[in-house]
């Protein structure tokens, strides 16, 4: 007689897929979900390329693909990050409705689950970026960097998005209630304001110069811009952080989802 | 016999002022996060004031105005939460059976946000003041500042509270904070109307109320008595208090036929 079969789908892929299908599911049949998540980044998109255009014109800017694409990146660096974050909502929405608790209970392998929601990030990403991108376009944004530098720019913006949802998603794991969303937000809110978000770095001054000058946003923000522009800055720098970040907080998310599974 | 309608308000708005400092959560956004992001703002905008046009050389005294609407906006949040939570926990039910006055029951809801508005301002002055912000109107601008400070936090509570009314759902009126976001955004709010160069943009933030209130209260910073901001900075605070009382006494009419 063999062992106890395996139940279908019940490996890493099969749980990831289910609760991906699922989540994008009910992610694509909300409008209280989908609108903010694309109109947000568009409302910073023009207001910032729109609002602050002038500030193309300050002594000391140069940058050669011109201001929309400048501020461009910035809407992307939290376009990305933020649809991270929002699947870590999600995940707090299922514990709190009971769902994720019967999934757990339910999965052969639980983490797909873990997997099953960073494919849900992915995907509104990569949603959330075609919109944001094809404004821009539409708004008359220019690049000049090639098609290499573009496929390292979404590149990054994926790395992005795990690195976002592997932060919030352990949080999420922790704390188990949509209560713990500002403290997924907030850091990532602060980090990414304490970056050169409206000027290069060399034109800031003071306090925030020094602490721009540490941020790892900073290399995010300076690397896509070089690659939008194809005057490449701190592109390996950028990545090896992004890399670096999606361990990190892989282990965070992961020694989240034990402390679930202890609780459930 | 009931009590006279003075002292109806006066308790209603002690309780809603009581409410609110008592609880650290609610205080925090409401002093903290707008100063966090004026900081932000100062610094990360500085190199604007290079600009030509751009009316000052201090990014500080320009942006400190923001602060003030970000304020008046997190009065919206939490008058309308407050007042939901008593309408989910039943309080608002109950107080309606009272022989209490129906005015007294939004009144003294707003009393409170008044009187916080007021306290709210004077923060955002003393810490800007202290960050090296210059208040060219002087001490007499310091007490405008603080009247449309109060004046713009309960037009915007009115609104909140009618949220609430409607809706009888915190989570509903915590909705309607990225909504109001985005009028600050879209406005003269991180630089002058002369300066925002693109024409679309340009035109939304002349025709958005926010500008102008955003405006009123810069100009007692860097200018110092500009009749012309004022009028406009207060026409639009009554204007915003005025439209959220009528949406008032609409949905006060309905939710108190459902009670």
């Amino acid at each position: 007689m063999s062992g106890p079969e395996q139940p279908v789908g019940a490996g890493n892929w099969g749980v990831a897929r289910a609760v991906a299908w699922r989540s994008m599911h009910t992610y694509l049949r909300r409008p209280d979900l989908i609108v903010p998540s694309l109109v947000f980044p568009l409302v910073f998109l023009a207001s910032f390329a729109g609002g602050l255009s002038a500030l193309g014109s300050v002594p000391g800017f140069d940058f050669p693909a011109g201001y929309t694409a400048f501020q461009f990146v910035f809407v992307l660096t939290q376009s990305a990050l933020f649809s991270g974050l929002f699947t870590g909502f999600t995940v707090a929405v299922d514990f709190e409705s009971g769902f994720a608790r019967r999934l757990m209970l339910a999965a052969g392998n639980r983490r797909g689950i873990v997997l099953g929601y960073a494919l849900v990030a992915l995907s509104r990403a990569v949603i959330t970026l075609t919109v944001v991108t094809s404004v821009a376009l539409l708004a008359g944004m220019r690049i000049t960097g090639d098609g290499v530098d573009m496929f390292g720019l979404y590149g990054l913006a994926l790395l992005l998005v795990l690195v976002g949802y592997g932060w919030s998603a352990g949080v999420a794991f922790r704390f188990r209630s949509i209560q713990a969303g500002p403290l997924m937000q907030t850091p990532v809110f602060l980090i990414l304001f304490l970056a050169p978000v409206y000027v290069p770095l060399s034109l800031l001054k003071g306090w925030i110069h020094a602490v721009a000058s540490v941020n790892p946003a900073t290399a995010f923000l300076g690397a896509g811009r070089g690659l939008i522009s194809g005057v490449h800055e701190h592109t390996a720098l950028a990545f090896a952080c992004a890399l670096a970040l999606i361990v990190v907080f892989g282990l965070w998310t992961l020694s989240g989802l034990r402390a679930a599974e202890r609780s459930t | 016999m009931s009590a006279p309608i003075t002292a109806q308000i006066w308790a209603l708005a002690k309780r809603s002022t009581l409410k609110t400092l008592r609880q650290p959560f609610q205080m925090f956004p409401i002093v903290f996060f707008p100063l966090i992001l004026l900081a932000v703002n100062a610094s990360g905008l500085r190199s604007a004031t290079l600009l030509r046009g751009f009316p000052t050389h201090s990014y500080i005294s320009f942006a400190i105005a923001v602060a003030f609407i970000q304020g008046a906006m997190f009065s919206l949040i939490n008058t309308g939460t407050n007042l939901a939570e008593d309408i989910e926990s039943g309080f608002f039910n109950r107080l309606a059976l009272t022989p209490m006055r129906r005015l007294a029951l939004i009144a003294g809801l707003l009393v409170g946000v008044a009187a916080l508005g007021a306290l709210q301002s004077g923060v955002y002055i003393l810490i800007g003041l202290l960050f090296g912000a210059h208040l060219d109107a002087g001490a007499a601008g310091a007490l405008v500042v603080i009247v449309l400070g109060s004046l713009a936090a309960t037009g915007f509570g009115a609104i909140g509270c009618a949220t609430a009314l409607k809706t009888g759902s915190g989570e509903a009126v915590q909705g309607m904070f990225p909504l109001f976001f985005v009028f600050i955004f879209l406005s003269s709010s991180n630089l002058p109307r002369n300066l925002l160069k693109t024409g679309w943009f340009h035109t939304i933030a002349n025709w958005n109320p926010i500008s102008y209130l955003i405006e009123a209260f810069r100009s007692l910073f860097i200018f110092g008595w500009d009749a012309a901001a004022l009028e406009r900075g207060f026409a639009v605070a009554l204007g915003i208090l005025l439209v959220g009382l009528g949406f008032v006494v609409l949905t006060l009419r309905g939710r108190l036929q459902r009670t």
